[in-house]
């Protein structure tokens, strides 16, 4: 990283992001700006287009028009070679997405291993660290099935930091999780983000947001509705739209 | 029934174990090849690759096994170009003939073995993947290929037990496996009954073996199923990954 100059303070910039499926609209001129060090909670209703932006932001579908700059590269002219740059995003899913046939530390050295060519004695070794990060260090020779949803999600989590990612992406990394296991998992998230991970949440975990997020974001039909630093967003300035939709979530 | 007889008979068809294994195992081995090339040109290969493997797979599992056996002993050498081949030495010994039947059949079946198993593997695992930077040979061979063959496994295990039954067919075009020398065997001594009995059998000792055998890989494959000390298990896994 060079000097801290006025582009280099953000890590992720979307301008302009339009997405369609067929004749669907999904993402409309979407704006959105990621800090470096600071974690950005996306919240919306249901298909207005939250996941639709996390997987546009590493690549994994493309867009129809607008700029994604990361880490300060326009990253169109990225996307033939499009598994290079995910390799410094690290992406967690709201089913985790563990691998099925391999156990917990293997999940987490597999790509390291073989994407970034990591011998397996230091990738077992950070994978350790990892799982002791995220408070699961017994765990490391279970199968994902042998684990409950929590520990699954922190497994992922791991697997996502092994790679050593500049951002992190979540996408509801708690709907699936039975009450008594979110707060294990937005713990882990929590102490990632105060150690200075940037990330990119979305969540309806308004706890979480008040806790971890430096803004947030407000997305319904594919737009953004409203983009507030978290102190402002909850005091009150706010769209009526995100006025209904949080009464709705909070009640 | 004379043990004596059955037991002699018994030892006699032993014999014709190894050339039916022979025939099972070039079919197979060849055939898996085939199968995974068919379900690639289904699967991937756009429009005309894809009828192709279609149109193959139609024509293969649609007419008998007998038929493609009879066509292929009989029928190959009436073409004065095949006659002419360098294949020609292989393709008039019966043996070749039976493999060779035996391959383009059991490819038909496999390939559509092979194309559920690949269509099982959840998107969110590829997805999961690519999200940690692996694309193309490296996700199919640590993520889709491993997922698709234990889903495959049970019905090809059933596949090659067909397979196995099937090599009695390769009497027929002359060849002495256990079925041929049952066939020579009754016509010297005319006991039908205990004869079948003692083919049937080994047949039946053959497919136990293979469904051993299956069952052991796909305990091999399953280590989430088992229930084997963790150490154990995971020194067995990271062999896997790590070659
Ligand atoms: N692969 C696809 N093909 C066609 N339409 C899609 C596809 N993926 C998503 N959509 C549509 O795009 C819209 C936005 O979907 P998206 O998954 O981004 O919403 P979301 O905000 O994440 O919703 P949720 O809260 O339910 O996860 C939805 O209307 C959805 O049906
Ligand atoms: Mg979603």
């Amino acid at each position: 990283m060079s000097g801290p100059g006025k582009s280099d303070r953000l890590l992720v910039k979307v301008e302009a992001l339009h997405k369609s499926y067929g004749d669907l609209q999904v993402l409309k001129n979407v704006n959105v700006e990621v800090p470096r060090g600071r974690s950005v909670v996306v919240i919306g209703p249901s298909g207005s287009g939250k996941s639709t932006l996390l997987r546009c932001l590493n690549l994994l579908e493309p867009i129809d028009s607008g700029i994604i700059t990361f880490d300060g590269q326009d990253t169109a002219p990225l996307r033939k070679a499009a598994h290079a740059l995910r390799r410094e995003i690290g992406m967690v899913f709201q089913n985790f997405e563990l691998f099925q046939h391999l156990s917990a530390i293997e999940n987490i050295i597999l790509a390291p291993m073989k994407v970034l060519g990591m011998s397996e004695e230091e990738a077992r070794a950070r994978a350790r660290k990892l799982l002791e990060k995220v408070h699961i260090p017994e765990k490391a020779d279970v199968f994902p099935d042998e684990l409950s949803g929590g520990q699954q999600q922190r497994v992922a989590i791991a697997r996502a930091l092994a790679m050593s990612p500049k951002l992190m992406l979540y996408d509801e990394p708690t709907s699936a999780l039975d009450p008594e296991m979110i707060k294990e998992v937005l713990d882990v998230m929590l102490e990632l983000s105060q150690e200075g991970m940037t990330s990119v949440v979305v969540t309806h975990e308004m706890g979480f947001a008040r806790r971890a997020a430096h803004h947030i974001v407000f997305m319904d039909g594919g737009e953004v509705v409203e983009d507030a630093a978290t102190e402002q967003f909850f005091t009150g300035a706010v769209h009526p739209r995100t006025q209904r939709f949080l009464q709705q979530i909070l009640r | 029934m004379d043990p004596v007889f059955m037991a002699q008979t018994f030892v006699t068809l032993l014999d014709g174990i190894p050339l039916a294994l022979q025939l099972v195992s070039i079919a197979l081995a060849a055939g898996a090849v085939f199968a995974v090339a068919l379900a690639f040109m289904r699967l991937y290969g756009g429009l005309a690759l894809g009828s192709l493997a279609r149109a193959y797979v139609f024509v293969f599992r649609g007419t008998p096994l007998l038929v493609q056996i009879f066509l292929i002993y009989y029928g190959l050498g009436q073409f004065e170009d095949v006659r002419a081949s360098l294949l020609w030495p292989f393709l008039r010994e019966p043996y070749w003939c039976a493999v060779l039947a035996l391959m383009l059949n059991t490819a038909a079946y496999t390939s559509e073995i092979v194309r559920g198993g690949l269509q099982s593997v959840p998107f969110g695992q590829v997805e999961a993947a690519r999200a940690c930077g692996m694309s193309g040979i490296l996700l199919f061979r640590r993520i889709v290929a491993p997922i698709a063959l234990r889903q495959a496994l049970p019905g090809y295990g059933n596949e090659v037990i067909l397979m196995v039954k099937a090599t009695s067919l390769a009497s027929i075009i002359t060849l002495m496996e256990i079925t041929g020398l049952a066939h020579r065997l009754i016509s010297e001594t005319f006991r039908a009954i205990e004869i079948f009995v003692c083919a049937g059998a080994i047949y039946l000792i053959m497919n136990f073996a293979v469904t051993r055998a299956i069952k052991m890989v796909e305990h091999w494959l399953s280590p989430h199923l088992r229930d084997a000390p963790d150490d154990a298990r995971a020194t067995g896994r990271v062999a896997a990954i790590s070659h």
